[in-house]
C-alpha cells in the first residue's frame, strides 16, 4: 500500500506491505531508532511515538494505519524548541539510567502536558503508567515531570 | 594521601550531569540492536517445546531450501568443538547436541536475509524428542529416585572463582556450608526459638532491552556486539571455546539498555558466533522478550531456618538449610549459593550458626545472577526470625537490632574482611525516615531490615588515562554503562585527580580491542574497584604534568602548553596507567571487598477485606564511604527500591511441569509508576570508610536485598507474618483466613 506520513514534520510518501509495523518501518527503513523493541504487547512503551499528539505503540502498530496522519518520533521531538526545557529537566533530576525507556517517556510527558492531563503529582503517577522503567524506580522521573508541570512532586 | 586528597574536592562529591544524557534524551544513544552491520543476517533460535527430552533427530533440509535462508546450525555442526560453555560449570551446549534439559532450549538456529525467512524456516525444521521423566521442581530434584540432568565429571569453567569445585552430588552442582561454634548445645539453652520453612519465587530481571548479539566470524577472528555486562569474561569463554587466542576476539559494548544481572558472564554469544561461523557472514540475534526469558532469571529457593534468642534479647544462633534452583545449567547458581550462605547469618552476633546451602538442577530455564543475588533470597526470612522472636519477648525489634548488630571492624565471617559499615547508624536513620515511633492507624505495620552481601566480586581492574595534546582527557576502562553511571563517576574521579572539568573529560564505550581489562560490571564494584584504576591512572597523568611544569601547583589552562613543551612540537599525549589486584590470594574466603549494607524500612498498609498491600513509605541506607555523585547514588538506591518491591509484591516466574506459564509482559507484571510508595527516601551514609577512590564503596544493590525484607516486616507487624513470596493479595487474604481460624486475626 502507498502511506503519505507527516513524520518528523517532513511529508514523506512510502510503498509499504500493508502487515508492515510502524516500528520496524522507523527503525529499519528510515534509519529512526529512538523508538525501542521490547514487550511487543503494548505494555512496556519503549516504542512510543506519538500520532497525531497522540501516544500509540508503534510495535502494535501498521505503517497503513497511520497513512494521512502526523508521527513524531524523539528524534523530531528532540529538534522543536519546547524540548530543551523538557532536557533540561530530565537532566537536572537524573531523571534517566540506561535510556532505553527515555525516549518513551519523554513522548508520552508532552503529549500529557499539551493535553493539561498533569495537574497533580497521582495524575502524573496514573498517566505514565503505560510507561515502564526499570532502572530509575520512577521517582526521578516523577520529579521531573511534575517540575515541567508546575506541580508538587 | 593522593594528590586530589591534599585540595577540597571540586569534581568528587558533586552531582554532576550524566555524561550520557544529551544522547540517550535525543535518541542517539546507541543500543546493539540499533547498529547494522553490512551484509548482517538475521537469525532466529528453534527452541524445545518439551522441558526434558532426548532429541531423536532434527531435520533442516525443508528449513535450508525456503527463500532468503542462507544457513541452518544444528548440534551435528559443531562436531569439532567440545561445544559445552559456562563461566561457572562448563555444562551447558551451544545448542543441543542429543539432549534438551528445559522447555526454551536452543535446539536449531537459522540465518536468513530477513527475520521473516528466518521465522518461517525455524518453523520449517523437524525435531522429533523422546521425552524423559522430569525433575521440574527443587523436590523432585532431590528426591531419592530423581532422574539425573547431567551425568560425567564436572567440568570447571574459568571464572567459577570458589576455589576448587567440589563433585557434583546427584543433581546438587554446587553446596556452601558456613559453620560457628555448635548450634546444637546453643540452641539447647535458648529461651526463644523462631523457626519455619518458606519459599522464594524465581522472577526476571527484565531489563528493557533483551539479549541481543550481532557476530562476525572471519578466518580465526571473531568480532561480537553484545549486551553483555562483562565483556572480558565473554572474551575469555569465547576464545576458550573456539580456540582462538584472547586477542582474536573483539566484544564491543555500546550503551546497555538495563542489566541487572540478567548481562552478567556469557549467555547467547556462543550460539551467535556459532551460527556466523557457519554462515560466514555477520548475523544478529535479538531474543524476543519470552525467550530472554528462558536464557536467565533469578533462582526460585526454599529454605528451613531456625533462630534462637534469650528472653534478654540476646540473639545466639542460627540454622539454615537452603535449596537454590539454579535450572537445567549452572550458570551463576554456585555463586549465588555461595553469596546466599554468606547473607543467611545475618550480621549479628552469634555464638554458633550453621548454614547448608545447596545449587539444584531442574528442568526448567537456566537461572544467574540478579541484582542483590543471594541476600535478596535470605534476608527476609532472617529478619522475619528476629522480629518474630523481638515481638514474643515483648521488644522493640529496632532495640534487638541495636543490641545485637556487630559493629565495625568486627568479624563478619571466619577469615573474611570485617565489617567496614555502621550497621547501628544506618538502621537508626532508615527507621527515624519512616517514623518508627510515631503512631500507627489501624491496619498499617512498619518493619526494617538489615543484612549484608558480600560485593566486589573479584578485585581486578586496569585503566589507561590519556590526555591529549589540547589538554583533554580520555578515559579508557572496560567497565560497561547499563544505566548505572560509571561515564559520569569516572569522569569526575579523572577531572578531580588531574584539576581539569567533567566536562573535560571523555568517556570511550567498552571494546576489548581498545580499552583495558576490566574483570566485570556487577557486584557493585565499579566506582570502587575499577574507578582506584581510573583515579591511579589519573594520578600518573598529574604526576608527568607536575614533573614537565617542575611544580605540583598546576593550571590545567597551562596543560596544552606542558604537552606542547615536553614533545617539543605541536602534538603528542600524556598517558597513565591504573591497575588494581587483589592484596591478598583474591580467594572468595578472603572476601569480600567490601560488605554492602542492606538496610531498608518500610510502612505499608493492608486491606483485610482484598489481602491488598499498600506501600506507603520505604527508606534505605546507601553507606557508600564516599558519594562521588550524590544524585546518582540516591538514583541506585531508588531503583533498587521498586525492583525490590516488585520482588515483594508481585513478580513471580510461574512453571507447571518446567514449562513458563507467564512469558509475556501482559501476565508477568513489573512496578510501574502506579506502584510507587507515597515516600521513598534514600539515606546517603558517608564515612569514607571504602577501600575504592577517596574511601567510597559501592552501592545500588543492597536496597533490593532490604527492601522485601523490611515489607514482609512491616506485614507482619500489622498482624499478617508471612512464609512465602511474592506477598500476592490473594495468598495474604488466605493467610488472614487462616490466622482469622487460629483465633489471631483480627488481633
Amino acid at each position: 500500500v502507498t502511506v503519505e506520513i507527516r513524520l518528523n514534520g517532513r511529508l514523506v510518501r512510502d510503498e509499504v506491505e500493508p502487515q508492515h509495523l510502524l516500528l520496524d518501518y522507523l527503525r529499519e527503513d528510515r534509519g529512526l531508532t529512538g523508538a525501542k523493541r521490547s514487550c511487543d504487547t503494548q505494555v512496556c512503551g519503549t516504542c512510543t511515538v506519538l500520532v497525531d499528539g497522540a501516544p500509540v505503540s508503534a510495535c502494535c502498530t501498521l505503517v497503513a494505519d497511520v497513512d494521512g496522519r502526523e508521527v513524531l518520533t524523539i528524534e523530531g521531538f528532540a529538534e522543536l524548541p519546547e524540548f530543551e526545557r523538557f532536557e533540561q529537566a530530565f537532566v537536572d533530576h537524573a531523571a534517566l539510567q540506561c535510556g532505553f525507556c527515555t525516549a518513551g517517556m519523554l513522548l508520552t510527558t508532552k503529549s500529557l502536558l499539551d493535553e493539561h492531563r498533569l495537574s497533580s503529582a497521582q495524575e502524573i503517577r496514573n498517566g505514565l503508567a503505560g510507561n515502564l522503567c526499570r532502572c530509575t524506580g520512577y521517582h526521578a522521573i516523577v520529579e521531573a515531570v511534575a517540575e515541567l508541570a508546575g506541580v508538587e512532586a | 594521601v593522593t594528590v586530589a586528597e591534599r585540595r577540597p574536592l571540586r569534581e568528587v562529591g558533586r552531582s554532576a550531569p550524566r555524561k550520557d544524557a544529551e544522547e540517550k534524551l535525543r535518541g542517539r544513544a546507541e543500543f546493539v540492536g540499533d547498529l547494522v552491520v553490512p551484509r548482517m543476517l538475521h537469525g532466529k533460535v528453534l527452541r524445545s517445546p518439551v522441558a526434558h527430552a532426548r532429541v531423536v533427530s532434527v531435520d533442516t533440509r525443508e528449513a535450508e531450501s525456503m527463500p532468503g535462508v542462507v544457513c541452518v546450525l544444528s548440534g551435528s555442526d559443531l562436531a569439532d568443538l567440545d561445544g559445552y560453555w559456562g563461566h561457572a560449570i562448563k555444562d551447558r551446549p551451544i545448542v543441543a547436541y542429543d539432549r534438551v534439559r528445559f522447555a526454551g532450549e536452543p535446539v536449531a538456529a537459522v540465518a536468513a536475509e530477513d527475520e521473516a525467512s528466518a521465522e518461517a524456516a525455524v518453523e520449517a525444521i523437524q525435531v522429533e524428542y523422546e521425552e524423559l521423566p522430569l525433575a521440574a521442581t527443587i523436590e523432585q530434584a532431590v528426591a531419592a529416585d530423581a532422574p539425573l540432568l547431567h551425568e560425567g565429571p564436572v567440568k570447571p569453567g574459568l571464572f567459577h572463582g570458589l576455589g576448587t569445585l567440589p563433585p557434583r552430588d546427584r543433581n546438587v552442582c554446587y553446596r556452601y556450608r558456613l559453620d560457628r561454634g555448635e548450634p546444637e548445645s546453643v540452641f539447647s539453652r535458648a529461651d526463644l526459638v523462631a523457626e519455619g520453612e518458606y519459599s522464594f519465587p524465581a522472577v526476571y530481571q527484565y531489563a528493557m532491552e533483551t539479549h541481543t548479539v550481532v557476530a562476525h566470524y572471519e578466518g580465526d577472528r571473531i568480532t561480537v556486539w553484545s549486551t553483555c555486562q562483562h565483556p572480558f569474561l565473554v572474551r575469555a569463554e569465547l576464545a576458550d571455546l573456539y580456540g582462538v587466542p584472547l586477542s582474536n576476539v573483539r566484544i564491543v559494548v555500546p550503551y546497555l539498555g538495563g542489566g541487572f544481572g540478567s548481562k552478567s558472564y556469557t549467555k547467547m554469544e556462543p550460539l551467535t558466533v556459532a551460527l556466523a561461523r557457519k554462515a560466514r557472514r555477520p548475523v544478529r540475534i535479538q531474543n524476543r522478550v519470552d525467550e530472554s526469558m528462558v536464557t536467565t532469571r533469578r533462582h526460585g529457593m526454599r529454605c528451613r531456618m531456625r533462630t534462637a534468642m534469650t528472653k534478654e534479647g540476646n540473639l545466639i544462633a542460627r540454622e539454615v538449610d537452603c535449596w537454590f534452583d539454579t535450572g537445567a545449567y549452572a550458570d551463576n547458581g554456585p555463586r549465588v549459593t555461595a553469596t546466599g550462605g554468606d547473607a543467611a547469618p545475618g550480621p549479628y552476633r552469634w555464638h554458633a550458626y550453621r548454614v547448608d546451602a545447596r545449587c539444584v538442577y531442574t528442568n526448567t530455564a537456566p537461572a544467574g545472577s540478579y541484582r542483590a543475588f543471594g541476600a535478596t533470597h535470605l534476608q527476609w526470612i532472617g529478619e522475619s526470625q528476629i522480629d518474630e522472636l523481638a515481638r514474643r519477648a515483648g521488644l522493640d525489634p529496632l532495640a534487638v537490632r541495636r543490641d545485637n548488630l556487630c559493629r565495625p571492624g568486627e568479624e563478619v565471617r571466619s577469615g573474611g574482611k570485617p565489617l567496614d559499615a555502621d550497621l547501628v547508624g544506618d538502621v537508626e536513620q532508615v527507621a527515624a525516615a519512616v517514623g518508627w515511633n510515631e503512631p500507627k492507624p489501624a491496619n498499617v505495620g512498619r518493619g526494617v531490615s538489615v543484612g549484608l552481601l558480600a560485593a566486589g566480586a573479584h578485585p581486578v581492574s586496569t585503566a589507561v588515562v590519556r590526555m591529549e595534546a589540547d589538554g583533554r582527557v580520555a578515559v579508557l576502562v572496560g567497565t560497561t554503562e547499563v544505566g548505572q553511571g560509571p561515564r559520569t563517576a569516572f569522569a569526575q574521579i579523572a577531572a578531580e585527580e588531574i584539576g581539569v572539568s567533567v566536562e573535560q573529560v571523555t568517556m570511550h564505550g567498552a571494546d576489548t580491542r581498545f580499552t583495558p581489562y576490566d574483570r566485570s560490571t556487577g557486584a557493585s564494584r565499579s566506582t570502587t574497584i575499577a574507578g582506584l584504576a581510573v583515579q591511579r591512572a589519573a594520578r600518573q597523568v598529574r604526576e608527568q604534568l607536575e614533573e614537565i611544569a617542575g611544580n605540583d601547583a598546576l593550571d590545567p589552562a597551562t596543560y596544552p602548553e606542558l604537552i606542547r613543551k615536553h614533545f617539543g612540537l605541536a602534538g603528542g599525549e600524556l598517558i597513565g596507567h591504573g591497575e588494581v589486584a587483589p592484596s591478598g590470594t583474591g580467594s572468595y574466603a578472603e572476601g569480600p571487598v567490601f560488605w554492602e549494607v542492606c538496610v531498608g524500612a518500610a510502612e505499608v498498609e493492608v486491606e483485610p477485606e482484598t489481602g491488598v498491600v499498600r506501600v506507603r513509605k520505604t527508606a534505605t541506607a546507601a553507606d557508600v564511604g564516599r558519594a562521588i555523585n550524590p544524585q546518582l547514588v540516591r538514583r541506585q538506591d531508588e531503583g533498587a527500591t521498586m525492583q525490590g518491591l516488585g520482588n515483594a509484591l508481585f513478580e513471580e516466574m510461574v512453571f507447571e511441569d518446567g514449562q513458563l506459564l507467564n512469558d509475556t509482559l501482559l501476565e508477568y507484571r513489573v512496578p510501574s509508576f502506579e506502584d510507587l510508595p507515597d515516600e521513598m527516601s534514600c539515606v546517603i551514609v558517608e564515612n569514607e570508610d571504602g577501600p575504592g577512590p577517596f574511601g567510597a564503596k559501592g552501592c545500588g544493590e543492597g536496597a533490593l536485598a532490604a527492601i522485601p525484607a523490611a515489607v514482609v516486616n512491616a506485614l507482619a507487624d500489622a498482624g499478617i507474618p508471612m512464609y512465602e513470596l511474592p506477598l500476592t493479595p490473594e495468598r495474604v487474604w488466605r493467610r488472614i483466613q487462616t490466622l482469622e481460624e487460629e483465633g489471631k486475626w483480627p488481633r
